[in-house]
């Protein structure tokens, strides 16, 4: 796997892989670590709820994360209100995790559409505490300026629902919040197929985070090293700096070629 | 005193179940194409699905829940444990094994006994366990629930509860001893056939029991369990579009709570019950099918009364959320065998056999999905 053209830099932590992968769904833990490992991620996320410290070395989720290899990205999701998100994040820290923590709060269980408001109270508290934050968000440019003063780390916008697959859906937001942000914007939730990666990278994203659609694809393996293509590919195409769209076709011979010929047009 | 209808209950009579079951028998093909294609489901979508023309569709119907199940809920199954802490009753339910008159062996265990099962339990690996009783406000009153909910939330951090329902006073107190979930199935939505399986006690309140649920809602429990016992109505698609209907509005009127939904058969017990309407399992297969598209966020859930080959199958399809291992009499984990068990399981095989058959068929049974939502 080629490296990206320049690094990801997030907390004062160097990046080279702009795919981030999650945890969740995969068929068993071993499925999970081979897909990692075709990702070539450097930055994972394991959602709080599911880890049972009490069971390190009986099968839990993080006896396959090899933290020496990955960031561990602890993440909030399951909590509802910006202080469950706080007490489960010194929770991991006290735990042993690193203190970089993957800011989820969801009260809606079916879409799990981040409240923007506990979200900001929880940025707030835990980047007065010394975290390194970076917020799960709707795609929301105010939004997205308002975590950036807030300290994060990071915004994560959303580029369609949760598990949706749907793709970059929220791509005019994305946009702008890559046009305005400060801070590295990583595409998090809803995309579904490697291209949707490439595409919000090409848009000049500066990370995006695939989970479901590579834990629930037929071959888990295969599909995770095809996001990491697609990733590469979309930030190269970002570099390289597109030519520009156009809804008519532009003739390589211009019907008006003749104009400025030395035999036409002049006044007699 | 009875209980003033609540939300739900005008629109459970607006949706005439049985009206619509009606419908159900003469669907057509090009009425159950336009329930699948639909991406959300109203009553009639969901009644197509449970005709007989639909029956003949089964694979089809597996195939498109299963994909729908797989996007929400990924390849996991979370395994729960139930836990019976009393089978002390004041209700005559026709269909129980712990109905009032019933000569059987009654048991409520102290604290420290529940305690004990919860340990024992967690060492097996259970991490969300659901307390389990009958239906007496003495024995198991207010305050004992309360102490026990706070105990099991110190051993693992989900603890739910299927007990008698509650004051809006004491809802709010078990949320605030660490409760995570209720769970209060309605058996039937009929309410002519409710009133004669349901001949005395608490549970004899239709409105009382239906209305419940809302009231736990807005106690700030986070989980809600809903469900109709099949076989106990004579018309059994009427309940699934009876709970459909119900699920649909928890998750409308309830934007934060997690629903989730349960259809369980009727077992042999102590009660010698005959049920009324014979659902088999092609039937049984087919009534999860309309139920996951119906409700694609909720939780279904698939106990030990049915059996291994079907559990195993149901995985694939709709269930995410399975019990394992378990014993429905008190105290059984620890003293199997001494007092007298709700209805009597199919699935015997252990927690540990469970989670080795999960994995084999390609999923991660999770035991752990939850948060202590007490701090420490």
């Amino acid at each position: 796997m080629p490296d990206t053209p320049d690094p990801l830099v997030i907390g004062g932590r160097s990046f080279t892989s702009r795919l981030l992968v999650g945890t969740g769904k995969f068929a068993s833990h071993a499925v999970m670590r081979d897909a990692l490992d075709a990702s070539g991620a450097e930055i994972v996320t394991v959602a709080l709820r599911r880890v049972d410290l009490s069971r390190a070395g009986a099968g839990d989720v993080l006896d396959f994360v090899d933290p020496t290899r990955y960031l561990l990205l602890p993440n909030t999701s399951g909590a509802t209100t910006a202080e469950e998100a706080v007490r489960l994040a010194r929770l991991a820290r006290a735990g042993g995790m690193p203190n970089f923590v993957k800011l989820e709060v969801t009260p809606d269980p079916r879409y799990l559409a981040p409240d923007p408001i506990e979200t900001l109270r929880a940025a707030e508290m835990l980047v007065a505490d010394g975290f390194i934050v970076l917020p799960y968000c709707s795609a929301d440019p105010v939004l997205c300026r308002r975590l950036e003063e807030a300290g994060c780390a990071t915004v994560m916008p959303l580029g369609s629902w949760i598990g949706s697959n749907k793709g970059l859906r929220t791509r005019d937001a994305v946009e702008i919040i890559i046009e305005q942000a400060g801070v590295p914007v990583v595409v998090d939730a809803g995309l579904g197929v490697p291209s949707d990666a490439a595409e919000a990278m090409e848009i000049g994203a500066d990370a995006v985070l695939v989970n479901t659609a590579i834990a629930i694809a037929g071959d888990p393996v295969a599909m995770a090293r095809a996001f990491a293509l697609a990733t590469l590919a979309g930030r190269l195409g970002y570099h390289a700096g597109r030519a520009a769209p156009r809804s008519d076709a532009e003739a390589s011979s211009p019907l008006t070629g003749f104009l400025g010929q030395s035999s036409v047009g002049q006044p007699a | 005193m009875s209980v003033a209808a609540g939300r739900f209950a005008v629109e459970l009579a607006a949706l005439d179940a049985s009206s619509l079951s009606a419908y159900s028998l003469t669907a057509s093909d090009a009425d159950i194409d336009r329930a699948l294609g639909a991406d959300h489901l109203d009553p009639r979508h969901v009644a197509a699905l449970l005709s007989p023309a639909a029956a003949v569709r089964l694979e089809e119907l597996a195939t498109v829940a299963g994909d729908r199940t797989l996007q929400r809920f990924g390849r996991a199954v979370r395994l729960f444990a139930p836990l019976y802490i009393s089978n002390e009753c004041l209700s005559t339910c026709t269909y129980c094994g712990f109905a009032k008159d019933l000569d059987v062996v009654r048991l409520t265990l102290t604290p420290d006994e529940v305690e004990a099962e919860a340990r024992l339990l967690a060492d097996r690996g259970f991490r969300h366990l659901l307390l389990v009783s009958g239906e007496h406000r003495v024995a198991v009153s207010a305050d004992y629930l309360t102490d026990v909910v706070r105990r099991v939330a110190s051993v693992v951090p989900s603890v739910s509860v299927e007990t008698q329902t509650w004051s809006d006073d004491t809802y709010s107190r078990l949320v605030a001893a660490g409760a995570e979930g209720v769970v209060h199935y309605q058996e039937t939505y009929d309410r002519d056939r409710y009133a004669e399986v349901h001949v005395a006690g608490w549970k004899r309140d239709f409105d009382r029991r239906l209305t419940s649920t809302e009231r736990a809602a807005e106690s700030g429990i986070r989980r809600l369990g809903i469900g109709a016992l099949l076989g106990l109505a004579p018309d059994w698609r009427a309940d699934v579009l009876a709970v459909a209907a119900h699920a649909s509005f928890l998750c409308r009127a309830y934007w934060r709570i997690d629903v989730t939904v349960a259809l369980p058969r009727i077992k042999p017990c102590a009660s010698g019950f005959q049920p009324v309407a014979a659902v088999d399992d092609a039937s049984y297969v087919q009534a999860l099918c309309a139920l996951r598209l119906a409700a694609p966020d909720a939780g279904i859930v698939l106990s030990t009364r049915e059996p291994a080959a079907l559990r195993d199958g149901l995985v694939r399809i709709a269930v995410t959320h399975m019990s394992a291992g378990s014993s429905t009499e008190p105290g059984g984990y620890s003293h199997p065998g001494e007092s007298q068990e709700q209805f009597a399981i199919s699935d015997e095989r252990t927690p540990a056999e469970v989670a080795a058959m999960l994995t084999a068929a390609g999923y991660e049974p999770v035991w752990k999905d939850s948060f202590p939502l007490l701090p420490a």
